[in-house]
């Protein structure tokens, strides 16, 4: 068990809800695995998926996005707006929603990191900024998209829907550049230690920001992916799904540190695939929305519960429990071949202490 | 250890520093500093805290920039405004804090902010090739590149430490007590890496507290005395006590104060017998009421686990304890504390403090949760006590992260004293302190005993165990290895604490 990185636990829970989905499923009379069925699952991925790909990034630089909800909306006016049932309105509507969501990430980001303003504030203030403007000028429903567009979020090849590959596809990128880049690398550092990250010569604001831009920026695609479902923009359709909210809890689900500078993008996607798959289940065997909220609660609840004993749980036990005494290890050789390999908690204790 | 580079005046210093001086907010901390360090040279600083070494470094080291004086690398002079701009001048420092991100690999550590890349993207294998190069050449063999942080002993990260200074192709690396945190053997291997260093002919600035170190590797020591240079002069011409007499101004004659008058050994207070759990077998150990009690050992050799365990942090899970003769089994530390049982722990800063709370709250913070109605006397006395500990503090509403490391442990301290204990547990209580604060806490050891307290002090400095215990416990390997009286030498100790027959002085 403790071997096991968060990662593959989070696979592992995703497993057994894969089970426990089958046999559910199953016992109402339908097929979990039908492509029908598949096909539902991962549309739903594919909304949340977008969204915690960019909070796993801001919440590794240690801060937070609870405006995405708001920005979701807002992008989603904006492309249907601009679109205005036109083919040949599609691109520039598409850019002009995305490079509109990039700038309020950018604020975000410039406030976070310029202003030291914390992220769970500086977003919660652009959330209600965006919020009101949205109040104000959109009654309701607006703009309309056209068929071409309609099709994204309709399409598939075979079970997968195109908008699940469309994510998949930016979570490669993302991955590819947490992963292999020095941007990457400066993300981790600074959420793992800003201080640490400005001696070793990493200009500090800068993966803030970036990881900022991105969250909204992929924001912004779940909202244009939400107008393409529906065929016109809404001024509520982030906000009815809860993703400031789900989105922290997919990431959490997945491992990532909410603190910052540790996590995987990889465990996101386990993450966000789980609630889908709950969801689904749900769905099918007609759980009362109540119960399927507390379901979620308690998956995240626990989730963090185990990561927080693994934490917890970093001396390697030199000699067995109970009363036995014939368990003993057998006496080390000389005490100073002991401080050359991966020691057996030589010192791990006031180091790892902090740390946890 | 020196005859292999020549100091002497042939060769031109690489760093020259003439007439240094920082001030903050009017206080003046460092005046009018001057420092030359040759190519090869293993350069001591010494001084309390507070005498303005860390500042000297961090200027040196662009962290702080400087109100006046001049720099000079190669006889150039410099103006470093970020500690990047020192590190790309070949100028790296090992702070005293680590500075490694504990999630991620060693080589990512070492390389963060300048990775060597391929195109657009990082360049692993190279990287990884690179840290171990690096690491071969300081002669270690025992980190792999691509191990997490967090997974290595205290030593091996602060080599890594070193591995990163070294890897800004520095020729001059300064360091701020980069032994505070090891014991024994492994900093030998500490000693090993520098003399490596030193025959690269890598300058090296050497902070520490340990005068045994400044005097086994440094070849010239220049004492630091409130913010001003005392003395600099070559390491042959001086010994301990000159040394002691420079740093604070007056002879270290009582270093290690005496038992007081009246100091008798009561009878037995604590009583383990049997004791163990994950990391600790087979403890027995009585600690009798006016006896101080040292425990020696190396580190991970269960020292700490075992203050815990008395303490109820980690308990014991098998054998028995008791206290004043009556079963003690504390299930929490809270447990322990109604028992009047006070853990001093090993990092004041993550388990002692409070930092951005007040002296006062500090001070109060276990009265007020564990015996709340003694909080009134204890807010009463607290003036008292932390007068009779020297606290140097504007006053106590001052946060305690802007006091010296002396002045934190003495409010550690008077935070415990409020219980009034009846066993004193100290986990390295003068770790990172100055000499200064060092004797006051040696005092206050030495009227608990006489108050009839049973003290219980965890060191990894020998002199300091030798010299302030009554008897002296060493542990291995989470076993008691034996227990030797106070007149024993270091060598007992270490021979104890290793296992070995014939070990290294």
């Amino acid at each position: 068990m403790n071997r096991l990185s968060s990662t593959h636990i989070v696979y592992l829970v995703a497993l057994a809800t894969i089970i426990a989905g089958t046999v559910l499923v199953g016992s109402a009379g339908r097929n979990f695995f039908s492509p029908g069925n598949v096909s539902d699952i991962l549309t739903g991925t594919s909304i949340l998926g977008f969204i915690a790909i960019g909070q796993t990034l801001v919440i590794l630089v240690g801060s937070l996005d609870l405006s995405v909800p708001y920005v979701i909306s807002l992008s989603s006016l904006i492309g249907a707006g601009i679109m205005a049932n036109q083919p040949g309105n599609i691109l520039p509507a598409v850019l002009a929603a995305l490079l509109v969501s990039a700038l309020i990430g950018l604020a975000n980001g410039a406030v976070v990191a310029g202003l030291q303003v914390h992220g769970f504030i500086a977003t919660l203030g652009m959330g209600l900024i965006v919020s009101g403007y949205l109040g104000s000028n959109y009654q309701g429903s607006a703009g309309q998209a056209p068929l071409a567009f309609r099709l994204i979020g309709a399409t598939g090849i075979g079970p997968v829907p195109v908008s699940t590959l469309i994510m998949l596809a930016c979570a490669a990128v993302v991955l590819l550049m947490l992963n292999t880049t020095r941007l990457g690398h400066a993300m981790y550092a600074v959420g793992g230690d800003a201080s640490v990250a400005r001696m070793s010569g990493v200009r500090t604001r800068t993966p803030v920001i970036a990881a900022h831009v991105i969250c909204s920026t992929m924001a912004g695609l779940a909202g244009l992916l939400l107008a393409a479902r529906l065929g016109v923009g809404s001024p509520t359709i982030g906000s009815q799904g809860g993703y400031d909210l789900l989105s922290i809890a997919a990431v959490v689900l997945g491992g990532t540190l909410l603190a910052g500078g540790k996590g995987s993008l990889i465990g996101t996607l386990g993450g966000v695939l789980i609630f889908a798959m709950l969801d689904n289940i749900m769905s099918v065997l007609q759980v009362n929305p109540f119960l399927k909220d507390v379901v979620r609660g308690i998956v995240i609840v626990v989730a963090v519960a185990v990561y927080a004993r693994r934490k917890v749980v970093h001396r390697p036990a030199r000699f067995g429990r109970g009363p036995a005494h014939d368990d003993d290890a057998p006496p080390p050789g000389p005490g100073t071949s002991r401080q050359g390999g991966p020691s057996r908690g030589d010192g791990t204790g006031a180091r790892d202490e902090v740390s946890a | 250890m020196d005859d292999e580079v020549n100091t002497s005046g042939a060769v031109a210093p690489i760093l020259r520093v003439t007439g240094l001086s920082k001030s903050f907010f009017g206080v003046p901390v460092l005046q009018d500093a001057a420092l030359e360090l040759f190519p090869g040279e293993v350069h001591g600083l010494v001084g309390e805290n507070g005498a303005g070494k860390s500042t000297l470094m961090k200027l040196l080291a662009g962290v702080y920039v400087r109100d006046a004086g001049r720099i000079e690398l190669d006889g150039e002079p410099v103006d470093f405004t970020h500690p990047v701009q020192a590190h790309q001048a070949g100028l790296s420092t090992v702070f005293q804090e680590f500075n490694l991100l504990p999630e991620r690999t060693v080589a990512q550590n070492i390389y963060l902010g300048r990775e060597p890349r391929k195109g657009l993207l990082v360049d692993r294998r190279a990287m990884n090739q690179a840290t171990a190069d690096l690491l071969e050449e300081l002669g270690i063999t025992s980190i792999r590149p691509t191990a997490s942080v967090s997974s290595l002993s205290v030593a091996q990260q602060q080599i890594v430490e070193i591995a990163k200074a070294v890897s800004y192709d520095a020729r001059i690396i300064s360091m701020d007590e980069p032994t505070a945190a090891l014991a024994g053997p492994e900093v030998e291997l500490l000693y090993g890496i520098i003399d490596r260093l030193r025959r690269r002919g890598t300058a090296i600035l050497y902070v520490s507290h340990r005068l045994k170190e400044i005097f086994d590797l440094c070849d010239t020591i220049t004492v630091l005395k409130d913010g001003r240079i005392v003395t600099s002069s070559p390491a042959a011409g001086l010994d301990d006590a000159s040394l002691v007499r420079a740093m604070v101004g007056r002879p270290i004659s009582a270093y290690f104060p005496d038992a007081l008058p009246g100091t008798a050994t009561g009878g037995p207070l604590l009583q383990i017998s049997g004791g163990g759990n994950s990391q600790l077998d087979d403890v027995d150990l009585t600690l009798h009421a006016g006896e101080i009690v040292g425990v020696a050992g190396l580190q991970g050799s269960g020292r700490t686990e075992l203050v815990e365990a008395i303490f109820g942090a980690a308990g014991f899970t098998r054998g028995t304890m008791t206290l004043e003769g009556r079963p003690y089994r504390p299930h929490s530390p809270r447990d322990a504390i109604r028992h009047r049982i006070a853990l001093i722990t090993e990092d004041r800063k993550a388990q002692g403090l409070s930092l951005n709370q007040s002296i006062l709250d500090n001070a109060l913070a276990v009265v007020r949760s564990v015996t709340p109605r003694r909080t009134a006397v204890a807010r009463r006395q607290a003036p008292g006590v932390f007068s009779s500990l020297e606290v140097v503090a504007r006053d106590l509403d001052q946060e305690v992260q802007f006091l010296s490391g002396g002045n934190q442990q003495k409010v550690v301290l008077a935070k415990w004293l409020a219980i009034d204990p009846q066993v004193v547990l100290l986990d390295e209580p003068t770790r990172g302190i100055d000499v200064g604060a060092k004797v006051a806490v040696y005092s206050l050891m030495r009227q608990l005993a006489q108050e009839g307290k049973a003290i219980l002090m965890v060191s990894s400095e020998l002199p300091e165990v030798l010299g302030m215990s009554d008897r002296v416990i060493v542990m291995r390997d989470g076993r008691i290895a034996g227990e030797i009286p106070p007149s024993a030498s270091e060598e007992q100790v270490l021979q104890l604490a290793t296992g070995a027959r014939g070990v290294l002085p």
